[in-house]
């Protein structure tokens, strides 16, 4: 027992990642801020989102190996429950008339709306997961993505409630980055808290060896599980603020649209790697607002060039195969940010099995 | 008694198409470990192979205007083409790797193809009248159904005994047997891996586009995402079915045609609309007692 690295050791010396991650968003918050240009604002705020849906996707996949291309469906889940707690109960009455009468009365502020989406998704994730997790690898993926199905087409067409595939409007605008930012951040350090946790650390080593962690007591649906319920927390808080960033919900913005983004930011970044997830959002991000402009048309001289809607999608897609070819574990290669600071920040803090091995590996 | 066979012929018809699909995927499962997430966009190309490209809602029918006897083996040999082309592009610098990274890369394929298909047509969806002289309906047993259900049904289970005396009978669908069954062993055995793997693509196109004629018949629309409902309920019927049993998938789509067509007749009218969420459920259920599969082929467990 006494030879086990306590918690707080392994937490001191990986804190770092989520740290440098954290202040890499804080900048961008900042200029933000700082330009004070409307549509910058919303690009830093969906990106901001991303953050936190590709984390949330980072929870589940990197630390089980398993794909999950459900993971929207607790956006979903996470936006609709915006959307019922938040908009003004006339207009709820009007647009979603089969509401319980608590729930039509209800009016919360945006935050409390998110922490409500976060648990109403977990609570579906548990049910889902205590079924899914039981699958092997690929089917458990291809059950995953029957989960998207079935809770799109549930939302799509239960009128009385999700005012089927018609747009859900009136869900209060929340146009700081701040909230977004505290969101963003708070789930990258849920995503560090949970890798180093005991059910983490046997989830990572179910994923790398089955055999072996089985063997030695990993109980490997439940740890999937508890990954699974996180992640789908994260989803649906990520859900609920994407809701109040752009004031409508539909069915089809939580569906395979969302799902291919996300997957394609995680997949470039590196799946393995909470670095690589975050990482992974900002170059993706980028190049999508590149294509949007170009898409958009851009004046060269006398003549204006735009290039066809539907390059955004085909480039994401060719980038994400050209990745997966030649990279497989993404940009970050299953390895996490930690710029060496803490041999040098805190000198002797860590225990003595510091000097040898890089902080924060995931290999 | 009309009515009873009526439901029988709606299930077989439904679950036909479903099977087709389960065995386009199960085929390349099969061979590469690869679950191929562009078969339903494959199953799109199909139909969208026959129009002129125009963002307009009036399709412009190109090739679709053909006699049918030439019509169907443009189709099969488009969906075949598609599919070898990927397999030859994308797919064949994958064999080293694991089975989520080339379903991931399938996903993207599917999305790349998907919005060639959105940029050269728009997304929205199209009318069109192939093969009009299908929706006469014929009368059968006290059923009247549309010529195209009958044919649909005669056609699966055509496709199903051809491919059965091809995989048993020939010596290329031993081979594709054998690769399916332990592929390191059939390469040492002399089976080229390539012709093989090309062979189980263009099988699997052939079959992709023969669900694409049906469906562009059955609906008279052309949209992008008009093969992703399909594809789903193809890839469950392959995870109940048991990866990779081929036999598995065709039961598991003609089962899953069933459950779905009398839900639609028992369930109150009001919660017809969620029948595919009632089938996805059933699905899960049937998943708690037999995570495996109800044909589990062998090989293709996890070892743990």
């Amino acid at each position: 027992m006494a030879r086990r690295p306590s918690t707080a050791s392994v937490a001191r010396r990986t804190i770092v990642t989520p740290v440098l991650l954290s202040v890499l968003l804080v900048i961008f918050a900042l200029a933000a801020w700082a330009a004070g240009s409307r549509p910058f604002n919303q690009t830093v705020i969906d990106i901001f989102l991303q953050v936190i849906f590709v984390v949330g996707l980072y929870t589940f996949i990197g630390n089980s190996g398993v794909i999950s291309f459900g993971h929207v469906a607790f956006a979903c889940l996470g936006g609709y429950v915006a959307a019922w707690t938040t908009i003004k109960p006339m207009m709820k009455s009007s647009a979603m008339p089969g509401l319980p009468d608590w729930l039509m009365q209800m009016e919360i502020p945006f935050w409390a709306a998110a922490i409500a989406g976060a648990g109403f998704a977990a609570f579906w994730a548990l049910v889902f997961g205590a079924v899914l997790m039981r699958l092997s690898g690929i089917a458990a993926s291809i059950a995953t993505f029957a989960m998207l199905a079935m809770v799109n087409s549930i939302y799509s067409n239960w009128d009385s409630v999700t005012a089927a595939t018609s747009s859900v409007v009136g869900i209060p605008i929340v146009r700081t980055v701040w909230p977004y930012l505290v969101a963003a951040v708070l789930s990258v350090f849920a995503a560090w808290a949970f890798s180093i946790s005991r059910h983490g650390l046997a989830l990572r080593a179910a994923r790398d060896e089955p055999t072996a962690a089985a063997a030695s007591g990993v109980d490997i649906p439940r740890v999937r599980l508890v990954a699974f319920v996180l992640s789908g927390a994260i989803m649906g808080a990520g859900g609920a603020l994407y809701a109040h960033s752009i004031g409508l919900v539909t069915p089809d913005t939580f569906y395979l649209g969302l799902t291919f983004t996300t997957l394609s930011m995680l997949v470039v970044g590196g799946m393995g790697s909470l670095s690589g997830a975050v990482i992974g959002v900002l170059i993706l991000s980028s190049l999508i607002q590149i294509l949007r402009w170009l898409e958009a048309g851009v004046a060269i001289g006398e003549s204006s060039f735009a290039l066809p809607g539907g390059v955004q999608e085909i480039a994401l897609g060719v980038v994400m195969i050209l990745i997966l070819m030649f990279r497989p574990a993404g940009i970050m290669g299953n390895s996490e940010w930690t710029g060496r600071l803490p041999r040098f920040a805190k000198p002797g803090a860590p225990g003595p099995d510091n000097r040898s091995q890089p902080t924060g590996d995931q290999t | 008694m009309g009515g009873l066979m009526q439901v029988v012929f709606d299930a077989l018809s439904l679950g036909s198409l479903y099977a087709l699909g389960a065995l386009g995927i199960a085929l390349i499962f099969g061979v590469m470990r690869l679950v191929n997430f562009a078969h339903g966009d494959v199953i799109a190309f199909c139909v969208f192979a026959l129009l002129w490209p125009s963002v307009d809602a009036v399709a412009i029918i190109f090739a679709g205007n053909l006699p049918w006897y030439l019509l169907i083996p443009f189709a099969l040999a488009v969906g075949a083409g598609l599919s070898v082309l990927s397999e030859v592009v994308v797919f064949r610098r994958f064999r080293r790797a694991n089975p989520a990274t080339m379903m991931i890369a399938s996903f993207a394929l599917g999305f790349v193809i998907r919005y060639f298909l959105l940029m050269l047509f728009s997304s929205r969806p199209k009318s069109i009248s192939l093969l009009p002289e299908l929706s006469q309906p014929v009368e059968i047993l006290g059923a009247r159904l549309p010529l195209l259900q009958l044919i649909t049904i005669l056609v699966t289970i055509t496709v199903l005994i051809g491919l059965t005396a091809f995989l048993r009978r020939t010596r290329f669908g031993l081979e594709m047997r054998a690769a399916a069954e332990n592929f390191t062993m059939a390469r040492m055995l002399g089976v080229r891996a390539n012709r093989v793997i090309m062979g189980a693509f263009a099988l699997s196109g052939a079959l992709a586009a023969a669900i694409a004629l049906i469906l562009g018949s059955q609906t008279g629309t052309a949209n992008i995402m008009m093969g992703a409902s399909v594809m789903l309920m193809a890839f469950i019927a392959t995870v109940i079915g048991g990866m990779g049993s081929l036999a598995g998938a065709v039961i598991a789509g003609f089962a899953l045609g069933a459950i779905a067509t009398v839900m639609q007749v028992i369930l109150p009218p009001d919660a017809r609309a969620f029948r595919d969420a009632f089938v996805y459920g059933a699905v899960i259920l049937v998943l708690i007692f037999r995570p495996q599969g109800l044909l589990s082929a062998r090989g293709t467990k996890e070892r743990v």
